[in-house]
Formats: C-alpha cells, structure tokens, sequence
C-alpha cells in the first residue's frame, strides 16, 4: 500500500466510527423528537405519519401534571437551598483561613456522592423516619441539598476566590458592614456562578429517580422521573404513546431553561472578572 | 480637613514581622503627602493601617484631632483609592461613584444628583451609564477619585493611584491630581515606589525602608540633602555617586592620587576619616583647563547614556567611576579625556556603616 491509500483508509476508517458514535448518541434523542408525533410508537424511530393523540392521552392521565409540579417543586426547593447555603458557605470558607480549609472541602466533595447514591441509602431512610420525613418532599429536598451542597460550594468558591479583596475593602473603607459587602458587592459578582450552580442542581434534582422514589411513598407526591416509570398498561408493556409525550414534556423545562440562563449569565465554571 | 499624626505606630504580624516598625508622623492640614519606598518598605501597611484595613499593634492615630486607633474603617471619615481602583464591576459609573453614599442611606435621587456634581470637574458625565470594564484606565481612576471624593472625607488616601496607567497618561494623571488636590484642599496621604512621582507631586514626602521612616521632609530637601546613604541611593533619576574617600590635608582623597577640596564647613573633621562622598552626576560640572588640577578630577570617558535634553557619563577617574550629567551639546565622546568638578556645596559626605547617616557640617 502506497502512503497515500493508507492515509484515505485511514480517514475513512476514522469516518465511519465517528458516524456509528454519532448514531448511537443521536439514535435516542432523535426517537425522543420522532416518537410522541407517531401513531403506533414502538422502540423503533420511524417516520410513520403524523399525529397529537398521543398528547390527548397523556392530558387523560390524572398522574402526569400532578407529577411534573412535584418535579419543579423538588428541583426549584433544591436549587434554592444549594444556592442560598453554597454562597454563604463559599463566601466563608474563601475569606476566612482555617486549617485544613482545603482538605475539608475535598473530603466532602467525595463523600457526597454517597449521600446520593445507593450505599447510604439505608441510614438515609431510617434518620429521615426518625425525624419524621418520610413521605414529606421537604425531606427529599434535604438529602439531595445535602449531596449536592459540596460541590456548589466547592465551584462558587472558586467564584469568590476571584473576587479582589480591594473591591470589599474599599466598600469597607466607606463604611458597609459585612452583610452590606456580601449583598452589595459579593453576590452580584458571583451571580453567573450561582446561575451556574442553580441549574446544575435543578437538572440533579430532576432527573433523580432513586431518593424521591425511596423517601416518597404517596403517588401524589412523587416527581415525574418516579411517576413515568408506572406507565404500562394491564398486561405489563410499556405504554410507548404515554411515554415518548411524556419523556418529551419531561425534558422541555430544563432545556427552556438551560437556553434562558445560558442567554442572561453564559455558563462558567470558573469565576473571573471580565476585563 | 483635618491632620493626621501617628505616634509610636506599629504593626506586626503574626509570624513577628514589623510592617510598620514604631512610625513617628505628622502630616498637616490639608498637605499632599507622599509615602515613598522600595516594595516591602511597608508604606502600603502603613497607608492601610491608617484607613484600619489592617489593626495597629501598637501606638496610636489621630485624624483630625480624633483618636481613631481603635475605629473601623467606615467611622475614620477617609475615602481610600486602591491601586486597581477597585470599582465595583457590576454597577455603573453613576452607581460606583454614589455608593459611599448608599452606605449613608442618602436618597437615590439625591445619590445621583450628587454623583452626577462629583463627576462633572473630572470630565465624566458622558460616562456615567457605562460599566468600569467598558472603561479606559484612565477614565476608571478617575472614576475611584470621584468615588473617594463624594463621601466628602477627611483625608484621601492613595496607594500607587498611577502605577496601572502608561507612562505618558502617568505624567498627565500627576499634574492632574496634584491640581485635583490643591482645589479641593484636603490631606492626602499618597504612596508610590516612583521617587520622581513623589518629588513631583508631593508638599512632603517620608522615605521608608523596613518599617522604618528614614527621612521626612520637602521634595527639595529629600532630593539635595538625604539623611542617609539609602536615602541618597534611592533618590533621584540617575544614581548618585556614592565614592569611597578620606579626609587627608583638608582634602578629600579619592584614591589613585585624584580628589578634591573638603567642601565648606567640613574643615573640623579627623584627619584620616573614612567617608562617603555622595554627588548627584547632576551637580558635577565639566570644566576646562583654566581650574587648577587639584579641584577637578579627571579621567577618560567610559560610557555616555542619551538622557534626551542631557547625557549621563561614565568617567574612570581613577581608583571609581565617576558619573555626571553634561548638556546635550556638545557631547563627549567615548575615550574624550574630561575633567569634572563638583559643586562645592552640593557635595554630601556620609559615614561608611550600615546606618551611612550624613555628616553634618
């Protein structure tokens, strides 16, 4: 083989793989996209006319709604406390110098996955039933703040680290108390940090099926990640029309609003002054 | 308006490092003063142990007649301006200049009237909707001044305000402020590493190495007459000749059989003393063949650096270079034989220890 014919095998090789990767990412979002508009859904992606009675089934089912507020109760509660605790804290432990400051935070960082996952959900369940939790969505709040909190904190801190301490002395020097300094000039700075961290934990909180599944035992009160995995029919199949709608109005919100906050702050996840 | 004396200040860290090492001063109503030093002198601990970003160890401040040693930084009544200027980068021009005064809880109507005012004599109104980074550096540091300004405070307090601007913007942004500071007459306390930006601006000015003050005083006196050989060093655009000497048959004895006449008012000192002979290259003057041999010393030229209106040369006269600043026409070349005298009273004579204070005459 000349340098030549090996060179276009090559690319051509490198072009087919690149193309099955492509498929079998774009395979389920193109079904996504497809599906819930065709009239037999199946597992297939096929373009089999065109139709909106599957959305007409999906307004019958008295659990769909319920759901999806349950969802945006859960994510937005979560987003709120990460937000509002993460800042406090980032601010805290970037200005203040305690031993072992650093280590702390990466223990943490790595210990959260656990709050979160499967390994700790038995002391999970049986502290937030001591504490009467369970079955409360206050209490699915808690644990996922709690597993997502280190690494809000551990970003926004990044943000403040960022932050020259001239601009508080100077607002120190003009008289603003501490509380002044962090609404005045801390938290405006860090905003594109907590819009960040906002719709990171939002998507976290969403798409969590195994703690609201775990910690909420009444339908009423589960999100539409617990309520869209009830969905088949009498004889066990999956109910493809109610699910393909479903997963598609499931995933509109945190695309809106990836799109609006990418739009307002740009997504960073460093902090920095822009010069 | 207001003075500021400092007595017995000190500021040390916790690992025992003196910052500020026991600071005698008195800085007067209304003056222009500069803190001039290497970096790690401690003037901008100094400057911020005033304004109370950092606490004093010891010793106590007074700012017009107050003892604010114990105060925060908001009860001093001083507006300070950070060398990065430190403006807020999510509010406006019109915001970062009225928020001392939304400190004070001042009206919002009343905020930006005022701004607006502050603004107005710096040339800034067309700029109060903008951001700071939509700024060029020299709009933002005035953008700080007008901020420090609108609190109306007691003293300013600059730290290396035109250390971020271009040499060229530095020198209008010195006359500027120096002019800013005599219209609006209050005490400013100004630190800079630039010993030209402190002889120029300043009414007075402190000269500080390792905590230490080592010399206060006017920019003239600092410049003809500095009280120690780092004094001396530091001063000054082109180095100061600092030359090995002794006191030999009331006259200076530079070694390699050249040297000059004691200088008035120095004829009690010990035969034989060891000295410093400190001459700026700009009060050494090059003369012709008519001045007898045993005033002048005289050698060949080594080097001659343009200084645009002057040159600085370098002249091996005999055991030490010997640097002096001739006119710009006609120049010397290298190799050129010159005989150089300095001027008789403006030669400084300092000990050779580690202290190098000045001989008195």
């Amino acid at each position: 083989m000349t340098p030549v014919v090996r060179s276009v095998v090559a690319k051509i090789a490198t072009y087919v793989a690149v193309c099955l990767l492509v498929v079998f990412f774009a395979l389920p979002l193109l079904w996504l996209a497809i599906t819930p508009f065709t009239p037999q859904p199946t597992y297939r992606v096929s373009l089999s006319g065109f139709t909106l009675d599957n959305f007409a089934q999906l307004g019958d089912n008295p659990q769909v709604w319920p759901s999806i507020r349950n969802s945006l109760v859960l994510a937005g509660g979560s987003a709120l406390v990460v937000i509002a605790l993460a800042s406090l804290a980032a601010y805290a432990l970037s200005r203040v110098q305690v031993p072992g400051r650093d280590q702390l935070l990466y223990a943490l960082l790595l210990l959260s996955s656990i709050v979160t996952g499967t390994a700790a959900m038995v002391p999970i369940f049986l502290m937030l039933f001591q504490l009467g939790l369970i079955d409360r969505q206050v209490g699915v709040v808690l644990v996922l703040t709690g597993g997502l909190l280190p690494a809000a904190i551990f970003i926004l801190k990044d943000f403040v680290d960022s932050i020259p301490r001239s601009y508080e002395e100077s607002a120190r020097v003009f008289g603003a108390s501490a509380s002044q300094i962090l609404r005045h000039i801390v938290l405006p700075v860090i905003r594109p940090g907590m819009a960040t961290v906002g719709v990171w934990a939002l998507v976290q909180v969403w798409g969590n099926f195994l703690i609201p599944y775990v910690l909420l035992a009444d339908p009423r009160k589960q999100p539409a990640a617990v309520v869209m995995y009830t969905f088949y029919d009498a004889g066990g199949q999956p109910d493809f029309a109610l699910i393909s709608t479903f997963a598609l109005v499931y995933s509109v919100p945190v695309v809106v609003l990836y799109l609006v906050v990418n739009r307002r702050y740009g997504f960073a996840f460093q902090g920095g002054i822009k010069g | 308006m207001a003075a500021v004396e400092l007595s017995e200040l000190v500021k040390e860290y916790p690992n025992g490092v003196r910052g500020v090492d026991t600071v005698d001063l008195a800085i007067e109503d209304g003056e222009f003063f500069a803190l001039l030093g290497p970096s790690g002198c401690g003037k901008t601990t100094l400057l911020r142990t005033l304004a109370g970003l950092e606490a004093a160890t010891e010793g106590r401040i007074d700012i017009g007649g107050r003892d604010v040693t114990t105060m925060a930084p908001g009860e001093r009544d001083v507006a300070m301006v950070f060398q990065d200027y430190a403006l807020f980068p999510h509010m406006t021009v019109t915001e970062n200049i009225a928020y001392p005064l939304r400190i004070q809880k001042v009206p919002r109507a009343e905020r930006e009237t005022r701004a607006m005012d502050t603004a107005g004599p710096l040339s800034l109104e067309a700029l109060m909707d903008r951001r700071p980074a939509q700024l060029s550096g020299g709009q933002q540091q005035r953008v700080a001044l007008a901020r420090a300004m609108a609190c109306h405070p007691q003293v300013f307090l600059f730290d290396e305000p035109l250390s971020n601007l271009d040499a060229r913007l530095r020198l209008e942004a010195r006359t500027f402020l120096k002019q800013l500071q005599r219209r609006l007459g209050v005490t400013t306390v100004f630190v800079t590493h630039d010993q030209a930006e402190a002889l120029a601006m300043s009414d007075r000015m402190a000269v500080m190495e390792a905590g230490r003050i080592r010399q206060v005083g006017t920019p003239r006196d600092v410049f003809q007459r500095p009280a120690s050989l780092f004094v001396a060093n530091f001063i000054g655009a082109t180095p100061m000749n600092l030359l090995d000497g002794r006191v030999t048959g009331g006259r200076l004895d530079l070694g390699a059989g050249e040297g000059f006449p004691l200088p008035e008012g120095y004829a009690s000192l010990a035969e034989g003393l060891e000295v410093v002979v400190g001459i700026r290259p700009e009060y050494v003057d090059v003369v012709g063949p008519e001045v007898p041999d045993e005033e002048v010393v005289q050698g060949e030229v080594l080097t001659t650096e343009n200084l645009g209106v002057s040159a600085l040369v370098t002249v091996d006269a005999g055991a030490q270079p010997v640097r002096a600043v001739v006119p710009e026409y006609p120049e010397p070349e290298v190799g050129d034989r010159l005989r150089l005298r300095p001027q008789g009273q403006r030669v400084l004579l300092y000990r050779p220890d580690a202290e190098g204070r000045l001989i008195e005459p």
